[in-house]
């Protein structure tokens, strides 16, 4: 049982840095509107006050109020436990973890949506079947990722599967370009939701969270910073030939990495507005066939 | 032989480009992203021959390779451009094929492409190369824009990535092919576009719009 510190090393790990993510995003654009905007550590503040704080639940709603973020959360952290940090490895690596790792992302989303419609308000199912119809096109985008990798390297485990690069040069920048687009999707940021907004009509993820309060939306909101960087490290060590470099440069290049693709976020969102709903389905389509794109390079280049 | 892999990869790497701009433009709505798309193509490609024969490189081809960025680049476009200010429209409204299934369209023309010319018999010196795909992609992308938008504009830009496509296809010919040819070529396109941007413009005070479904119905 050798690898239990470790376990519990790691989870500690990503528990406490997730929520450092959105702080670094919300710095970067005040910056670049000219304020000073809210610490960085504000997350931590806020997690710690709704955890604090009791839980308001309608009488309608069923247990699957509580359960749903409850399930998110974990099956969130299970995934990001699934993915290898580098020179460290996974915790547990086995073949076709890559598979578990999509379906535990989907089934996080599954139980937020279905949290969401517990109360029966209009704007939550709104919200919801936004969130859904968005991520069926950038989960295909995110298999065509995948599968880009897999041919690239012949294995179907995370951990042999990330550290070659994914193919110098255009096969590199397809991808990179492609996982971009995904992560922000996934994760509601601008062109596709604007996480600031309270207008209801707009929404996406915050339209699916209005009626939760306390632990239940710590929960939620924790895990969608385990999220957020679980995708910065897939796109980071995607790209970058992290299984060449000595431990100490791979952490050091992992952790530049993912500070480069948020602050890369943060400018995205000061710089551009929302895409108009209808748009949306055309930039996701774009992230898809640019993934399919590195598939298509990765695919000539093993054949020659 | 290093520097024939070194010479293909550099050469790939430019059809890559212009096949993805044959995507942006499948995907633009604007025109002016559209015509932009078209003319950034024209310049890559009119740049080709420069690459594929900078051992020997004649005075003719870098005149014919002057010529093709010079029409391709600048003066098409800035015909399109006065036609498009002309006739006062910013975007296209509402294609026969939407943008969606236009990109998946292209998309998948692009790699039905790819795994065509496979089994083609190619020379062996064209094989390693992305030419011939790189040429059907480009004339399906054109088709894609002929058939499925209904500004008048687009469907010139579609034509012009067509005419890019089917250049691409001569570039595998250049050392038969007199450059005269390519010329005469250029000068017709660049003749096409200067007589198009008077129709565009005669359509559009006849009609009042350049939607070409306008055109199925006869008026007095």
């Amino acid at each position: 049982m050798i690898w239990i510190p470790e376990l519990v090393l790691r989870l500690a790990l990503w528990l406490l840095l997730a929520p450092l993510l959105p702080g670094i995003i919300n710095k970067v654009k005040a910056r670049v509107a000219g304020r000073r905007g809210p610490p960085v550590l504000q997350l931590y503040y806020d997690l710690a006050k709704l955890w604090r704080k009791g839980v308001v639940m309608s009488n309608l709603a069923s247990p699957g109020f509580i359960i749903g973020p409850a399930v998110a959360w974990v099956a969130l952290t299970g995934a990001a436990l699934l993915l290898p940090l580098g020179p460290a490895g996974g915790v547990v690596s086995f073949r076709g973890d890559v598979l578990l790792l999509i379906y535990l992302l989907a089934l996080a989303r599954f139980c937020t949506a279905w949290a969401a419609m517990e109360t029966g308000s209009a704007f939550e199912g709104m919200g919801s079947a936004r969130e859904v119809s968005y991520a069926v096109l950038a989960e295909a985008a995110l298999i065509a990722a995948v599968l880009s990798l897999i041919v690239h390297s012949g294995s179907v485990s995370l951990a042999t599967m990330l550290s070659p690069t994914a193919g110098a040069g255009a096969g590199a920048a397809l991808l990179a370009a492609g996982l971009f687009v995904v992560l922000l999707a996934e994760n509601c940021r601008v062109p596709f939701d604007d996480p600031n907004t309270h207008l209801e009509l707009t929404m996406i993820h915050e339209a699916m969270i209005l009626d939760h309060s306390g632990p239940p939306l710590a929960a939620i909101l924790h895990g969608a910073s385990i999220k957020l960087l679980l995708f910065s490290l897939l796109l980071v060590q995607a790209v970058l030939p992290i299984g060449e470099m000595s431990p100490l440069a791979a952490t050091g290049a992992l952790a530049a990495g993912v500070l480069t693709v948020t602050i890369g976020v943060g400018l995205i969102e000061s710089f551009l507005a929302r895409l108009a709903f209808r748009r949306v389905p055309l930039l996701l389509t774009t992230a898809f066939l640019l993934c399919l794109f590195s598939l298509l390079v990765a695919w000539k280049g093993g054949a020659n | 032989m290093e520097r024939r892999c070194q010479l293909s990869g550099t050469l790939n790497l430019v059809i890559g480009l212009a096949m993805g701009l044959n995507l942006i433009a499948l995907g633009s709505s604007r025109l002016p992203t559209l015509i932009r798309a078209m003319s950034l193509q024209g310049m890559v490609l009119g740049v080709m021959p420069l690459l594929m024969e900078h051992e020997r490189l004649d005075w003719r081809i870098v005149v014919v390779a002057l010529a093709t960025v010079a029409g391709k680049g600048f003066l098409i476009p800035g015909l399109l451009r006065r036609a498009m200010r002309a006739a006062n429209i910013e975007r296209e409204i509402e294609p026969f094929i939407g943008f969606v299934p236009s990109l998946l369209l292209g998309a998948g023309g692009t790699i039905a492409a790819m795994a065509m010319a496979r089994s083609l018999p190619l020379l062996p010196e064209h094989a390693g190369t992305l030419l011939v795909p790189g040429s059907l992609a480009a004339i399906l992308t054109g088709f894609i824009l002929l058939i499925g938008r209904a500004k008048a504009i687009s469907q010139v830009c579609g034509y012009l990535i067509l005419e890019n496509g089917i250049y691409l296809f001569g570039l595998l010919l250049i050392h038969t092919t007199p450059l005269l040819v390519e010329s005469g070529i250029l000068l017709d396109v660049t003749v096409g576009v200067f007589i198009i941007g008077i129709i565009v413009d005669r359509i559009q005070r006849a009609f009042d719009s350049l939607d070409t479904r306008k055109l199925t119905t006869l008026r007095e």
